[in-house]
Parts: C-alpha cells; structure tokens; sequence
C-alpha cells in the first residue's frame, strides 16, 4: 500500500505530492483531465513572490513579465501600480505540466485521464484508497491517506466532507483568449464597474504578441456573463477587434473558505477547500501554500502511523493561522467594495494611491484602507463597514 | 420536474458541479446528472456561466 493519493494535478495536488515525495513518502496523483493543465480554467496571473513556494518557474511556462497593474474607474480614469516586484502571466498547460514534473522528479508518480469515481474506506472507517478508471479499465487503488486536491468541481468533496460551494460566493466567469488585442503590454489590466461586471470585474491579462486573456466575472444571476462581455467590449473597440483564439468558462469560489478541511484520512486542499483569494480570484499561489502545509501535517501524521482526523486537524490550524485569517480580511473587503455604486468606484479610484494597495497586498490591516476611503465623503459609510 | 443541459452550449467548466449542495452533478466528458440526489433547487442554473441548464419545478 502507497502513502498518499492525491486526486487532481493542478498546483495544489502537485505541490502536495513534491513535498510528501521529497519527505521520502510514496505518492501517486492522478487527474481526469486527458492533458494536465489544459483546458485552462484561468486568468493566469501570479505575481513574482509567489515563486518563494511555487519555486523558480521557467522561463518556458510565462508568456509576458508585468510591471504591475492598471486599475480602470468606471469613468474611464485609471491608477498604475507598479510593483516593485512584478508578476507573470503564464501558460497554464506550459505551467501545470512543469509542476507536475517537478513532483515526479521528487519521487511522486503522475497520472493523467485517471478517473476517480470513488473513495474506498478501510476496517476503521477512515478513508484509505480510491476507485478508478484509466484508458477503458477500472481499478482501486489504496493509500494510507487521501487528498482531495481536484479544484471546486468535483462531487468527492461534497461526499467526503460535505463541502461545496455557496452560490451566491462564487463569480460565474467567461474568458476569451484573444489575439490581436492593442493594450499596454506589461501590465494587467483591471476595469471596475458596479454596472458592466456587478460584484466582480473585467481582467486583461497580456500574453505577448498582443495576445490577451480577456475576462469577465459577475456574481451568479439571470444575465450571464457573456451579456456582460458583450457590453465590455463594445465599448473596447482596441479588444474587440481581435480575434478571440478559445473560450473558457467557470465559477471562482470568492468566499466559504472551508473551516475543516480533514477527516479519517482525508484532507481538502487548494480550490476544493475553497482556497481562492476573494479580492481578485486567483488561486495559484493559494493553492500551493494549503498543498505545502497540508504535506507537512500529512508526512508528521504519516509517521506517527496516526491520520486520523483529529490528528489530521493541525493542518485546519495551520493553515487557518498563517493564510485563513489574512483571507478572511480580503473577504471582508470585498464584502465593502461589492456595494460601491459606479460612482463611489470612480471616487475609489481617485482616493487611492498607489503605495495603498501595494501596503495592502502585503498584508495591511483594514483600518489602513478604512482610512483611504475616509478621505472621500461618499465612501465613509463603506470604511466604516471595514473598521 | 426537470433538470434539462444543453450540451452544444455547455463549456464542461464544472460550475455547476461546484455549487451543486447535494453532489447531484459530476463532470466527465458532459456534465453527469443523478436525479435520485438533485433536488432541483436551481442554483446550478444560476451559476452556469453560459445559460446551458434549465431547471422546470412545475
């Protein structure tokens, strides 16, 4: 019997198995999608200290270096933030095939077109293998603990743990990629507006060569997001005349973040815990953190012969410790920022200096943007909702 | 009582299956649908990015 199997072989499910494996454990991952990486469900943005835990990413997986971000008020105003360290837009199906690699470097064995239909338990009750299916032959395979790492989509969650998804704290999202797009070419670009993305935004994210990731998410209603797209990109005529070169949909977990996230050997991590920071939706880096400290926990465990859920459970105070809380401020922001009317975002916009955001991205507290907003009038009643 | 995809418009994002509270939904090849767990209440349809699911209650 292997130590761990970890379902999914995005950047949690790997990151997690780089790490048992370096630990010296025995892992195998597998993934149902025929090619690891691809569709791509994703913005693909990551800012440069991410690598401090993805690790040194190659050249080969970016498509563009950004500087920073700029920031649109409905109005059409916008602020430039430039980072000091900047960021990435990557190739995803470039990117997760690199991580996957990295993990079977460390002693891990990967699987793609692995359908896990089901979880198997042992004589204890605890979870302890899975049910398969690879290239037409079914098989079960078990492992002293499981892993769910297989982003917000899978029902295995929800059977294990009961987890899903609210549907009001997800953003249901469109993306094309395009080419032939005219933006400035090393930033992203985000376009704020109570009336074109209500509740979300729309990103540009170059690729080089005027290749662009160009999306759109809203909170979940009636009009779906493509209407919304539409009316963006009528009023973008330097987007709209590209050509759109492949459509990506999908719902972003922006809040719910999971409180227990183990039982009897089993352990959620990444997006199928809802692990997604729920200011800007990315999930990357938050993904290979909860994978990261998920292996420790899991290799202590392991060791100890004990992976029961209670001793399981120091990865929930870990991880709630270290990134839970942080998260949980984001969310609360964003909570303030969604009833901002058009007009409060274009005030928003022109509050804001560039030092603000950067302060904040690193962790500030929210009395420190509770007193940005306080220098306008319209968006006192908001900061106070932050204090 | 239904529970109808469109599966010229569906984009096999998993959206759906995301939201879904009674993991009534799975995601192979087209969305996967198991009527003795759903219980048709919608917010599949409201999350779907792309309008492809129709849930009637009448």
């Amino acid at each position: 019997m292997i130590d761990a199997i970890i379902i999914g072989a995005g950047p949690a499910g790997t990151a997690c198995a780089r790490k048992l494996a370096e630990n010296g454990f025995s892992v195998k991952v597998f993934d149902k999608r025929a090619e690891i990486g691809s569709p791509k469900r994703c913005g693909e943005g990551l800012s440069e200290a991410s690598q401090q835990f993805v690790g040194k990413i190659p050249d080969r997986c970016i498509a563009q270096k950004m500087k920073g971000a700029r920031l649109y008020a409905p109005d059409g105003r916008y602020l430039d933030v430039i980072l000091t360290e900047g960021g990435f837009v990557l190739e995803r199906k470039v990117f997760d095939k690199w991580l996957a690699e990295e993990s079977v470097k460390a002693g891990a064995s990967v699987q793609a077109n692995t359908f896990v239909s089901g979880l198997l338990k042992n004589d204890l009750g605890y979870y302890a293998g899975v049910k398969g299916e690879f290239m037409g032959n079914e098989f079960e395979e078990k492992a002293r603990v499981v892993v769910c790492a297989t982003g917000a989509e899978s029902p295995l969650r929800n059977q294990a743990l009961g987890v899903f998804s609210k549907v009001n704290l997800v953003d249901s999202c469109i993306q094309y990629e395009m080419t032939n797009v005219d933006v400035v070419s090393d930033m992203i670009h985000i376009y704020l507006s109570s009336v074109l993305a209500p509740r979300g935004y729309v990103w540009v994210f170059p690729k080089g060569e005027h290749r662009a990731n160009v999306g759109l998410g809203i909170i979940p209603q009636d009009k779906k997001p493509g209407e919304y797209m539409q009316m963006f990109l009528k009023e973008h005529p330097e987007i709209s005349k590209g050509s759109i070169l492949e459509v990506n949909a999908g719902c972003v977990p922006v809040g719910g973040m999971v409180k227990d996230m183990v039982t009897n050997g089993f352990v959620l991590c990444g997006e199928a815990a809802n692990h997604v920071n729920p200011i800007h939706g990315g999930g990357i880096k938050e993904a290979v953190m909860s994978g990261l400290m998920a292996a420790d926990v899991i290799g202590e465990c392991l060791k100890k012969n004990d992976v029961s859920k209670k001793a399981l459970s120091k990865y929930n105070d870990v991880w709630w410790e270290e990134r839970g809380n942080h998260l949980k401020r984001v969310e609360k922001l964003r909570e303030t920022l969604e009833k901002l009317s058009d007009q409060d975002l274009n005030d928003l916009v022109d509050a804001l200096k560039p030092e603000d955001i950067i302060e904040f991205a690193r962790g500030a507290k929210l009395s420190v943007l509770a007193k940005v907003l306080m220098r306008k009038p319209r968006l006192i009643a908001a900061a106070k909702h932050l204090l | 009582m239904t529970w109808k995809i469109d599966n010229n418009l569906c984009l096999r994002c998993g959206g759906c299956v995301s939201v879904c509270p009674t993991a009534a939904l799975e995601l192979r090849d087209n969305v996967l649908y198991d009527a003795k767990l759903c219980t048709l209440c919608g917010v599949c349809e409201k999350a779907c990015p792309v309008d492809a699911i129709k849930v009637t209650k009448l």
